[in-house]
C-alpha cells in the first residue's frame, strides 16, 4: 500500500500539474494528474507568533515525574492495553495532557488537585500511592468517581467527579486524535478522493436510498476534468 | 513621528485583500491600471508548504487542533478571530457585538463556508414588502450580469430550481448527498420543508487550467492548496499578478487613514508597517476601501480633515450606522438510525453541506419579518480536539449507565460515531439606525490607531425569527427520527439568538443610496463626499438578505470596478 504522501503525489487532481505516469487501466477520474503542494512535515502552518508560543511551552514541564506516573496509571485504566487494544500510554496520551495543561492553564488546578486526591484516597485505603496500588484497589477508587449523577450539571458534581470527567475527556480525545486512535476508529478520510455517493451496502444498512431525480442533478465524476461550459440559458453543456 | 512618504503614485490604492478588494484588484489591474493592495496581515498562499494546514492530521498539532489559539481551531485558515492581541474594540453597556477579523492576504475568504448565494429580486426591495428598513437604490437586474460573471470566473456548484427569490446561476453540478444528508432530505420532505443541493464555491469540475478540482477532503476552511475553492488570494489576486497586472502588495500594513487634499479629495493612504512600527504614506489617484464593513468605517471615521470634520464620507453622520449581522441559532440532535456506522468509506465530501433549505415561508402569515435558510452538518469527520468528550452521554436514551472507564468506552465511541446532526439557521435582521460602530476616543490599538466601539441590540423582530428557527429545527428532527440534544432556549435566553457579529456577516456601515443625507455612497459605491473614494466590501449593503454576503460583495465590487474604469476613461475621476 502506498503511504499517504506518495498517494497524494501520484493521485493527480490539480491543474498545471506535471504529468506523472498514468496507468491506462485507471478510470478517468483517478487518471487525472494531481499534485498537491506538500506541506512542510515539520510544521502545521504556524505563524511565527504561534510557533514561538509552542516552543516556549514545550520547553516547560508542568507535572512532576511522580504526577506523570499517576497520570499514566489513570489514563491506562480509562483506555487499557488489554483485549488487543493499544493503551492510552501507547498513544502518548499523558504527554498530550501535559501539553494541554500548559496550553490551557485552567486545566492545571483541577488536574493537579485530582491527582493528589487519588493519592490521598489510595494512601487512606491501601497505604500506598495510587500508581503503586494494585489494579483492583485502583478501580475501587475510580468506581466512586467515574459515574456522575445523571441530570446533574458537571459543575455541581463533586470535585473528584469533575476531575474524572475532565481526565476521561482528555484521555478519550487524546487517544482518538492520535494516529493509532484514528486507525482503531477506522476513519477513512483525509485522503484525496473522488466522492461519488454513499456505498450501496451502507444505504441498505440504514434503509435509505437515493432519489433518481436528485442524483440526475449531481456531478457525473467522469466529466470532472472537462472544462465547464454553459449555453446562454445557464445550462451546463460540457 | 516622521511619516515616510513613497513618491510612486498608483492609479488605485485598494485597502484590504478579501472578496471585495480581491475582485477590485483583478478587474482594475486587468484594465491596465497600476494598483497598490494594502493588507493589514501577512502574505498568505495556501499552497505554501510552511503555511498550509490542508491534509494535516489532528495529531500534527500538539493540541490536536483545539480552538485555544485560533477561533475555529489550529488548522483553520484565519489569522485572527473575534479577539486579536493588541487590536481591541469596545462595546457600550448592554452591547455585546463580536467582531471577527482575519489579518492575512485574502482575509476571511481563506476560511469561510463558501456558501455562495445570490441575493434575489425581493432582497433589494424589502421596504416595499414590509415597510421596514430601506430599499436598495439598485435592483436584481442591475447585479445579475455580475453574478453571472462571478459564477463563471470563480465557479460555484448548485442547481437551477427556478425559485422566485433564490435565482438560478451558471452552476457546476453539486456533489451527491452524504448519508446524514439523505436523512435530512427525507425528514424535510416529510415535514413539508423544501430542500435542495447547496450552492457553494468549490470546483466539482474544472473551470480553467489554472485551478485544481476538488478532491473532497472537506477542509475548505483550511484554504485549498490546489485552489479548488474560492479564496481571494488564490482566485483573484494571484491570477491578477499572473496575468501581468501591475499589482504591488503592501502586507502587514495597517491603514490608519485616507489622506485628502484641500478640495477634500483623496490623495492616498497612510499606514503603519507592522514590521518596523513606522508610519508610511502612499499616493493614489483613487482609493478603494475594502477592509471589511467595520474596518472601512473605522478608517473613514479616523480620516478627519478640515474638509471632512466628522470623518471622510460622513457628512450624513451615517458612517458606522446600520451595521447588521445575520441572525443565527443552532441545535444538534442524535439520530439513532445513524448508529453503528460502517467507517470503511471516505465521506469527507466538500467542506460543509451538500444540501440546504433556502427560505420558504410567507411572512404575511408569520409574526416576524424576513426569512432564514437552514444549514446542515453531520457525518464521520476526522476526530479532532473534543472528539470522545462525554463518550457515552447518549447512553441515557437507552437507560444504560453513563460514565465509567475501560475498553467499553471504545465501543461507545464507535457506536455513536457519525450519529449526530446539527442545523444552523441564518436569517435576515432589520438594519437599525441605533446599531452602530463609532470611534472610541479613549482607546487605541497597539499601532496607536483609535479603535471601534459598538452599540448593537437585537430587536423583537430577530428574536421572534430565531424562535421560529428553533421550532422548525424540532419539526425537522422529529421528522428525521432524531432526538434533539440540550434544551430549546426560551424567552429568558432571547431564544438562543447568537450575539451580533458571531455569524460574521456584518454589513451596512456605509450604505448606498440616492439621497446624500440618508446614505454614504451612491449605487456604484462611490462616496457622496469624495468622488475618488469607493467602498468594495459589504459596507454599502442596505440590507443583508437571508443569504451569505460574499457572492454579492464580489458582484458589486466588479460592478464598482467597471464604473471606476469608465469614470477614469471619461476623466471624471
Amino acid at each position: 500500500m502506498m503511504n499517504r504522501r506518495k498517494s497524494i503525489q501520484t493521485l493527480v487532481l490539480g491543474a498545471g500539474a506535471t504529468a506523472l505516469a498514468v496507468h491506462s487501466c485507471a478510470p478517468s477520474a483517478e487518471a487525472e494528474s494531481l499534485q498537491i503542494p506538500m506541506s512542510n512535515p515539520l510544521s502545521y502552518g504556524r505563524t511565527s507568533k504561534e510557533a514561538t508560543h509552542d516552543e516556549k511551552i514545550m520547553a516547560e514541564q508542568y507535572f512532576s515525574e511522580a504526577e506523570m506516573t499517576t497520570l499514566a496509571a489513570v489514563c491506562n485504566l480509562i483506555l487499557p492495553g488489554t483485549e488487543g487494544y493499544k493503551s492510552a500510554t501507547d498513544a502518548e496520551v499523558p504527554n498530550f495532557i501535559e501539553f494541554m495543561a500548559k496550553d490551557y492553564p485552567d486545566f492545571q488546578l483541577p488536574l493537579r488537585g485530582g491527582l493528589a486526591w487519588l493519592n490521598r484516597q489510595s494512601n487512606l485505603k491501601n497505604d500506598t500511592e495510587f500508581a503503586t496500588a494494585d489494579t483492583a484497589a485502583q478501580k475501587e477508587i475510580l468506581d466512586g468517581i467515574a459515574y456522575p449523577k445523571p441530570d446533574t450539571p458537571d459543575h455541581q458534581q463533586p470535585a473528584s467527579v469533575q476531575f474524572f470527567n475532565l481526565l476521561r475527556n482528555l484521555t478519550m480525545t487524546g487517544f482518538y486524535t492520535s494516529k493509532m486512535g484514528i486507525e482503531e476508529l477506522g476513519y477513512s478520510g483525509n485522503q484525496p478522493n473522488v466522492w461519488d455517493g454513499v456505498p450501496q451496502e451502507v444505504l441498505d444498512q440504514h434503509n435509505v436510498a437515493y432519489d433518481e431525480a436528485w442524483l440526475a442533478k449531481c456531478i457525473d465524476q467522469s466529466t470532472r476534468n472537462t472544462v465547464a461550459k454553459w449555453d446562454e440559458n445557464m445550462n451546463l453543456i460540457s | 513621528m516622521q511619516i515616510i512618504e513613497n513618491n510612486e503614485e498608483f492609479d488605485v490604492i485598494i485597502v484590504g485583500s478579501g472578496a471585495g478588494g480581491g475582485m477590485a484588484t483583478k478587474v482594475l489591474s486587468e484594465a491596465g491600471l497600476k494598483i497598490a493592495v494594502v493588507e493589514a496581515g501577512p502574505f498568505f498562499d495556501p499552497a505554501d508548504p510552511d503555511q498550509m494546514t490542508q491534509m494535516k492530521w489532528s495529531y500534527e498539532s500538539p493540541r490536536r487542533g483545539s480552538s485555544i489559539h485560533r477561533a475555529f481551531g489550529d488548522f483553520d485558515a484565519a489569522y485572527g478571530g473575534w479577539d486579536i492581541d493588541g487590536e481591541p474594540y469596545t462595546n457600550h453597556e448592554d452591547s455585546n457585538f463580536r467582531w471577527f477579523r482575519s489579518r492575512m492576504l485574502g482575509g476571511r475568504t481563506n476560511h469561510w463556508g463558501r456558501i455562495s448565494l445570490r441575493f434575489g429580486p425581493k432582497d433589494f426591495k424589502r421596504y416595499d414588502q414590509d415597510g421596514l428598513g430601506d430599499n436598495w437604490p439598485i435592483e436584481y437586474e442591475d447585479v445579475k450580469p455580475y453574478y453571472d460573471k462571478v459564477d463563471k470566473l470563480i465557479g460555484v456548484f448548485g442547481t437551477n430550481e427556478g425559485l422566485p427569490n433564490d435565482p438560478d446561476g451558471y452552476f457546476l453540478p453539486p456533489p451527491k448527498p452524504r448519508l446524514h444528508e439523505l436523512f435530512y432530505i427525507n425528514g424535510a420532505r416529510k415535514a413539508n420543508i423544501p430542500v435542495y443541493p447547496s450552492r457553494m464555491s468549490m470546483l466539482t469540475k474544472r473551470i480553467n487550467n489554472e485551478r485544481g478540482i476538488c478532491f473532497y477532503c472537506g477542509q475548505c476552511n483550511r484554504s485549498c492548496s490546489v485552489y479548488a475553492d474560492f479564496s481571494a488570494g488564490s482566485c483573484l489576486i494571484f491570477p491578477a499578478q499572473k496575468n501581468g497586472g501591475q499589482v504591488k502588495l503592501f502586507v502587514n500594513a495597517m491603514v490608519r487613514a485616507v489622506n485628502t487634499n484641500d478640495e477634500g479629495r483623496a490623495t492616498g493612504v497612510s499606514f503603519v508597517n507592522k514590521d518596523d512600527r513606522k508610519e508610511y504614506s502612499i499616493k493614489g489617484k483613487t482609493v478603494v476601501l475594502a477592509a471589511s464593513a467595520c474596518s472601512t468605517a473605522r478608517i473613514l471615521l479616523n480620516s478627519k480633515s478640515a474638509q471632512h470634520p466628522s470623518g471622510l464620507g460622513n457628512s450624513s453622520g451615517l458612517v458606522g450606522r446600520y451595521v447588521h449581522d445575520s441572525t443565527g441559532a443552532s441545535r444538534a440532535a442524535f439520530v439513532p438510525r445513524l448508529m453503528n456506522r460502517k467507517t470503511n468509506y471516505n465521506e469527507d465530501g466538500v467542506g460543509g453541506m451538500h444540501v440546504y433549505t433556502p427560505w420558504w415561508l410567507d411572512n404575511k402569515k408569520l409574526d416576524f419579518p424576513r426569512g432564514y435558510h437552514i444549514e446542515v452538518w453531520g457525518g464521520m469527520g476526522m476526530p479532532s480536539y473534543g472528539f470522545g468528550f462525554n463518550p457515552n452521554d447518549l447512553n441515557k436514551h437507552f437507560d444504560l449507565p453513563v460514565g465509567g472507564y475501560g475498553n467499553g468506552l471504545r465501543d461507545d465511541v464507535k457506536k455513536y460515531y457519525g450519529s449526530i446532526v446539527g442545523f444552523g439557521g441564518r436569517g435576515e435582521s432589520i438594519p437599525q439606525y441605533n446599531n452602530y460602530c463609532e470611534i472610541d476616543e479613549s482607546t487605541v490599538d497597539e499601532w496607536g490607531i483609535p479603535v471601534l466601539k459598538f452599540n448593537y441590540q437585537w430587536t423583537d423582530y430577530e428574536k421572534k425569527q430565531v424562535k421560529h428557527m428553533h421550532n422548525t429545527f424540532e419539526e425537522l428532527f422529529d421528522a428525521m427520527g432524531a432526538i434533539p440534544l440540550g434544551e430549546k432556549p426560551g424567552a429568558d435566553q432571547d431564544y438562543g439568538i447568537a450575539a451580533p457579529g458571531l455569524i460574521i456577516h456584518e454589513v451596512g456601515t456605509t450604505r448606498m443610496g440616492e439621497n446624500k443625507k440618508k446614505s454614504v455612497t451612491n449605487e456604484f459605491q462611490q462616496l457622496h463626499d469624495a468622488d475618488n473614494v469607493f467602498i468594495a466590501d459589504a459596507g454599502p449593503f442596505v440590507s443583508q438578505a437571508d443569504k451569505n454576503p460574499t457572492w454579492t460583495i464580489l458582484a458589486l465590487s466588479w460592478r464598482m470596478s467597471d464604473y471606476i474604469i469608465q469614470e477614469i476613461k471619461k476623466q471624471n475621476i
